[in-house]
């Protein structure tokens, strides 16, 4: 009951919160369509074939291996075409074309991850035609100019129905804007000159009113067209882990390389040469083809589920970093909290019913519009019954920094109060009230827990002031934060609560939360020592911003997500940009991260897990003639040498088309410690590994044995 | 399995366990384990040391750059290389040379100088008819000190490399003096008390030439034209008690510790295999007190005594179950009180096949290469097993340094797979492992199986290196001599001809790139790490003293080198196996 009563109520303006927060509306279209969407596939089929060029081929030293041996193994096919038997045919054209078909499925993978930025990419740039920009020259005359030839500096006037022709800050005015283009939000927001939020990004359009902006970036390297190009992947470097990963798949390729080259010599030994084209067949399986061929898309889908939360990463490094992320600082206002002060309970004084005081903080309130009395009447009204009657003729005393007080005079002469405790009880006493002795530790008391008393006062026709008792004021924290704080704390994350409140509110906040550390007071250079210090514990820091005091310890901090309501120096500062302002995304952004180096490990575990069973189906099939005392190690009980060979080959490529949901999806996340999850990994895809390709193998072995291969 | 066996196994279990946590404290003490810098012993030694220090004009308080630790310790062992190769060349005219033994052949002193520097000890020559005293004393037993020494350093080098954080000069301390107390304050003293209690036992020691004495069955003086015969003899416990202390190997006879003036007897044979492990299991202690997490080195030494136990089980197996084709013509084979069973072609009657086949897990576990029978005669799965444990790089526990050095990167791997699968940035011992360190570790599990495979490859298409036995036993000869040379064991499938120019050079390179090959990038990895700040430990962490991860490091050791050596195995020991 009690939590129905503190619903949140959307926060003024005027408060510290952020503030538009409409329900989620995804008005993209690419990031609805399901992760096989026809269009996408249509489209990376092609593309599968284009990146058949080697030199695109080049930045992956595997599948280039595995191109080699594919053109090998078809010049081999057709230069034996007319001196084999047709079962020889069959198996070397069905060992070339699926070699080819390795190729083409890691192109595919890397072209299905590419495709949905790619459809993105597209959306956002019918939003970025070139616009006319009504440039103000210095004598105050309107020059119209194209949005292409701006330049960092100039002042645009934009009015209601207009694209704002570029990235600036609003200097003069205030208006509603649709950024639905970039946020895929379709409610509008307002930008206003000063403060906070006063950024405006090109290519969103002014709905009501008329602002100045200010040009802050120049055209090709908007906020837009950075996007555009992160969406689309045009520029994607490899990540830190990617390179290390890279480094020891091409040290493991190299490896059987070696291990491939030198068995021709022992084999021509034991009279048992090998036709190369086996030979490049064990070669192609036991190097890590299943990593290799994903190991891209994995990266690309990585930064995609980061877009499909409205995250813009400006670099793979950040989505990495957020994967190590040992330190969080979360802003309490907005973040942890509701941000805004909610009436929690009435305390009267002796002598006074609790009934009274809510009856007393009620009246006061009728009119109290501010978040914390619209609270007020809705804790009196819903846990204590009152009737919030028709006081017509009432007179509202606003609330003045003098007097630091607000209340109502009631047309039957009766008046009431309600204020902060120090400035109340002088009034009282001023007044010639009188002030009772248990008022002191009971606003003590409230202030303690972290919350803010009220004191309420009553004044009859004729009578003194009386002191009726307290409101308590909390902020309120989200439901749910405690846990979510628990599992950061499971998986060896540290969540510090940064806040303006005293130490004494703070810490009894943070308790309530359950974070770990709490900043009370914080000003930006604590903020920025915090930083600094847990960086120099060896701790990597996320943090959120959107105020330009928050620039530099966005910039300092490993993992700075800046809001997109926040000023443009904010995004600047920061690594990556959350389009829907929320900062309790921070979480999601850090599992992000995880998730992606976790389907890399997983992936690399399973590919060369997967060797074990090819020795076992390739190894005795090449030796079968000459040596058929090997055949005690076809454990599999393959049909022939060549259903064999032919088996293994064809689990390798398909591997790779079955794991593309995998790879692209990211494998499955959960908040645990660190050794629960190396174990689920481990078994699932170290023993997995080993185990399904064995049972792959025989069933592709009595399907192509059944068709006549033989 | 006779209770002889079982009993002589106890011994050495319980040898082991009592004397390798006092001896790790000694090292770990010798390396600076004590607050107050200070070691036991430094009233003796500190002289010796500053005196050694002033002669080399080494100011031993001047740390090294990575780097130039590794070109020390590169220069060091280019220049024992060069002084080795010298004496070799030049011992028919040199002096103390009372058996008056003729100079080495160019290509075969380079292969022994290697051998020697390199702690391989891979000895293509017999010892007693071909080696003059002084280059025993001055040449061999010196390198079996130093290179051991070098051993001790590169251990220690690595122990900075993850203790230092922040340290932009990335210094891994002064070579000279890691080398130099080594040798002088564990090395030499031990091998001084060993080798008092092995000539106890009857081991010769002596600088004389050979002794001549009659024949003892006149009878056959017929037969050999003579009635007297010279028995070799010479400074051999001195040069035994470093061979066994030092992960070494070199015997100075060539039946190694089968030979009776080596390993006299019972107590000597099990003192020998308790010296061949206490060094590197007490390295391992050593280096868990060194980085302050006890944690860590026990589960590094756990993975390594259970490979070594399996490695041992299997060959003791393969070994006892003899040879079922003689089996099949009601051949006893059965261990018994009255005779040794299994498999006894090429074993020591005095030891047999038990103390044999754990001798051989020992010795190939280590890269010591010592032996006390033959292990070419060893059935194809139990000579399979001191093969494969060559393979796996000789990390249980391995030789002097290097053993704990090949584990060391071996974790790293496993480290670097299990980080991504926990999602986090892969991190071992605090340090994060990137693609610096990658780039060495792949240097590092590359260069062995190079040099293994590739020479072992270009010998089976050469006719003038078909030295070996016909079928897939002449490959696995090949094999083990490469596996034996590319990890710097020393023990060999012996049937094989090995003094001929292109196995004396080629096992010659194969050694030095097993050595110095692993060496360089393990001391730059070492560098890399110092260099790092240290990532605090949280739940998020992957924890390196769990089972699981023991567990993890031993299959990244064993499907690496599965998956590398398979095919090659395929063809040689287990088609051999097959076709009995």
């Amino acid at each position: 009951m009690s939590t129905a009563v503190l619903e949140p109520e959307p926060p003024t303006p005027a408060s510290d919160a952020p503030t538009e927060r409409p329900p989620k509306v995804r008005t993209k279209p690419s990031a609805s369509g399901s992760l096989f969407d026809r269009t996408i596939v249509r489209a990376a089929i092609g593309q599968s074939f284009r990146k058949l060029d080697p030199r695109v081929l080049a930045r992956n030293p595997v599948m280039l291996i595995v191109e080699v041996g594919a053109l090998l193994t078809t010049v081999l096919f057709v230069r034996d075409l007319g001196s084999s038997t047709a079962q020889e045919n069959v198996f070397a054209g069905l060992v070339a074309a699926f070699l080819w078909f390795t190729v083409l499925f890691a192109n595919l993978a890397e072209a299905m991850a590419e495709g949905r930025g790619k459809a993105q990419a597209a959306t956002l740039r019918a939003t970025r035609a070139d616009t006319t920009a009504n440039v103000l020259q210095p004598d105050g005359s309107v020059v119209a100019r194209s949005s292409a030839e701006l330049d960092i500096g100039d002042r645009c006037v934009v009015t209601a129905g207009e694209v704002i022709p570029g990235d600036g800050d609003v200097i003069e005015g205030i208006a509603t804007v649709d950024e639905s283009a970039i946020t895929g939000e379709s409610a509008p927001v307002i930008r206003e000159s000063g403060g906070d939020r006063s950024a405006v990004t090109g290519g969103t359009r002014v709905l009501s009113d008329r602002i100045v902006v200010q040009i802050s970036a120049r055209p090709g390297e908007t906020f837009l067209d950075r996007m555009i190009s992160l969406v689309e992947g045009a520029d994607r470097q490899k990540t830190p882990n990617e390179i290390a990963l890279s480094i020891l798949l091409s040290g493991l390729t190299i490896i059987f390389l070696l291990a491939v080259v030198t068995l021709q010599p022992f084999a021509i030994y034991s009279g048992a040469e090998q036709p190369v084209i086996v030979l490049v067949a064990l070669l192609v399986c036991l190097i890590p083809t299943t990593i290799g061929g994903l190991l891209s898309a994995i990266g690309i889908a990585g930064m995609d589920r980061l877009v499909q939360r409205n995250v813009l990463a400006m670099s793979g490094r950040a989505v990495e970093a957020a994967g190590d992320v040992t330190t969080l600082l979360l802003d309490k206002t907005g973040t942890i909290t509701f941000g805004s002060r909610q009436a929690a309970e009435f305390i009267p004084v002796h002598g006074v019913t609790e009934a009274t005081v809510a009856e007393g903080a009620l009246v006061s309130s009728l009119a109290d519009e501010t978040p914390e009395g619209r609270s007020i009447v809705e804790l009196a009204v819903g846990r204590y019954g009152q009737v919030a009657a028709d006081e017509p003729d009432a007179v509202l005393v606003p609330f003045t920094a003098q007097t630091r007080m607000s209340g109502m005079d009631l047309a039957s002469g009766r008046s009431v109060r309600k204020g902060a405790a120090d400035s109340v009880r002088r009034f009282v006493q001023e007044q010639g009230g009188e002030v009772p002795i248990e008022l002191l530790p009971i606003v003590e008391q409230v202030s303690n827990d972290g919350a803010t008393p009220l004191v309420v006062i009553d004044r009859r026709p004729g009578e003194a002031w009386q002191v009726l008792g307290v409101v308590r004021l909390k902020d309120t924290v989200k439901p749910g934060m405690r846990e979510r704080f628990d599992e950061l704390r499971s998986m060896g994350i540290r969540t510090v609560m940064i806040t303006g409140d005293n130490p004494l509110t703070a810490a009894a906040i943070a308790a309530e939360a359950g974070v770990d550390d709490f900043l009370a007071e914080a000003t930006p250079e604590d903020k920025m020592a915090l930083i600094k210090r847990e960086q120099a514990g060896g701790n990597l820091v996320a943090m959120t911003g959107d105020g330009t005091n928050d620039a530099p310890a966005l910039a300092q901090a490993d993992v700075g997500v800046a809001m997109n309501t926040g000023t443009q120096a904010a995004k600047e500062a920061g690594n990556m940009v959350d389009l829907d302002s929320n900062p309790t995304k921070l979480i999601e952004i850090v599992a992000v991260g995880k998730q992606l180096l976790m389907t890399r490990g997983s992936l690399t575990t399973f590919s060369i897990a997967n060797d074990v069973a090819k020795y076992f189906a390739i190894i005795p099939a090449m030796f079968a003639g000459a040596l058929p005392q090997l055949d005690r190690l076809n454990v599999m009980d393959l049909a022939s040498p060549r259903t064999a060979i032919l088996s293994a080959v064809v689990f390798n490529a398909l591997v790779i088309i079955g794991l593309v949901p995998l790879a692209l999806r990211g494998v499955r996340f959960r908040a645990e410690a660190a050794t629960a999850v190396l174990r689920r990994n481990l078994l699932v895809y170290g023993l997995g590994g080993v185990a399904v390709p064995f049972v792959g193998i025989k069933l592709i072995d009595l399907v192509i044995s059944t068709l006549g291969v033989q | 399995m006779s209770w002889r066996d079982l009993l002589e196994i106890a011994a050495l279990v319980v040898l082991l366990a009592v004397t390798v946590p006092p001896l790790g404290r000694y090292i770990a003490a010798v390396y600076g384990s004590r607050a107050d810098g200070t070691a036991p012993g430094d009233r003796v030694f500190l002289p010796v040391e500053r005196a050694l220090y002033r002669a080399m004009r080494i100011d031993h308080r001047r740390e090294q750059r990575w780097n130039a630790y590794a070109m020390s310790l590169l220069a060091f062992s280019l220049v024992s290389l060069l002084g080795l190769y010298a004496l070799l060349r030049l011992q028919g005219a040199l002096p103390f040379n009372p058996t008056d033994r003729e100079s080495v052949s160019p290509t075969g002193a380079f292969n022994i100088a290697v051998s020697f520097v390199t702690n391989t000890n891979w000895q293509w020559y017999s010892g007693e008819v071909a080696m003059s005293h002084l280059t025993q004393m001055f040449g061999l037993a010196v390198q079996n000190f130093v290179s051991a020494g070098v051993g001790f350093a590169v251990v220690i080098a690595i122990v900075r490399g993850i203790t230092r954080t922040h340290d932009r000069s990335r210094s891994l301390g002064n070579f000279w003096v890691d080398l130099t107390r080594g040798t002088l304050r564990i090395l030499l003293p031990m091998s001084f008390l060993f080798a008092l209690v092995l000539v106890s036992q009857g081991v010769v020691q002596n600088l004389g030439g050979g002794t001549s004495v009659d024949l003892v069955d006149p009878a056959a003086a017929e037969v050999v034209g003579t009635d007297t015969q010279t028995i070799p003899g010479g400074p051999v416990a001195s040069q035994i008690a470093i061979k066994d202390l030092g992960t070494n190997g070199g015997g100075f006879y060539n039946a190694n510790s089968a030979h009776p003036f080596e390993n006299p007897n019972g107590l000597t044979n099990l003192l020998a295999m308790w010296s061949l492990l206490a060094l590197p299991f007490a390295l391992v202690v050593a280096f868990g007190i060194l980085i302050g997490d006890r944690r860590q080195a026990r589960l590094l030494g756990s993975v390594m005594v259970g490979m070594l136990v399996v490695m041992s089980a299997w060959t003791v197996m393969a070994e006892t179950n003899g040879n079922p084709r003689l089996t099949e013509l009601g051949v006893d084979q059965s261990v018994s009180s009255l005779q040794g069973g299994g498999n006894m072609e090429g074993k020591e009657v005095r030891f047999g096949t038990t103390s044999c086949a754990v001798y051989a897990a020992a010795t190939t576990g280590t890269s010591n290469g010592s032996v006390n029978c033959m292990h070419d005669s060893f059935t194809p799965l139990g000579g399979m097993a001191p093969m494969l444990s060559m393979m796996f790089g000789e990390v249980s526990p391995g030789g002097i340094g290097v053993g704990l050095m090949g584990l060391l990167v071996n974790a790293l791997l496993a480290v670097f797979i299990a980080g991504l699968m926990i999602g986090r940035t892969p991190e071992y011992l605090g340090k994060k492992i990137q693609a610096a360190e990658m780039k060495l570790v792949t240097l590092y599990i590359l260069a062995m199986p190079a040099a293994l495979l590739g020479f072992a490859a270009v010998s089976m298409t050469l006719d003038s290196a078909n030295t070996f036995q016909p079928g897939p036993h002449g490959l696995s000869e090949v094999l083990y001599n490469y596996a034996s040379a590319a990890n710097n064991n020393g023990s060999a499938f012996a049937y094989q001809g090995t003094g001929t120019d292109w196995y004396t050079v080629t096992q010659g390179i194969a050694m030095l790139i097993g050595r110095f090959g692993l060496i360089i990038p393990a001391l730059a990895i070492a560098g890399s790490l110092a260099g790092k700040p240290v990532v605090p430990t949280t739940s998020g962490t992957l924890p390196t003293h769990t089972p699981l991860f023991g567990a993890l490091i031993a299959g990244v050791v064993v499907v690496a080198s599965g998956l590398t050596f398979f095919p090659a195995l395929a063809l040689g020991p287990v088609l051999e196996h097959l076709s009995i």
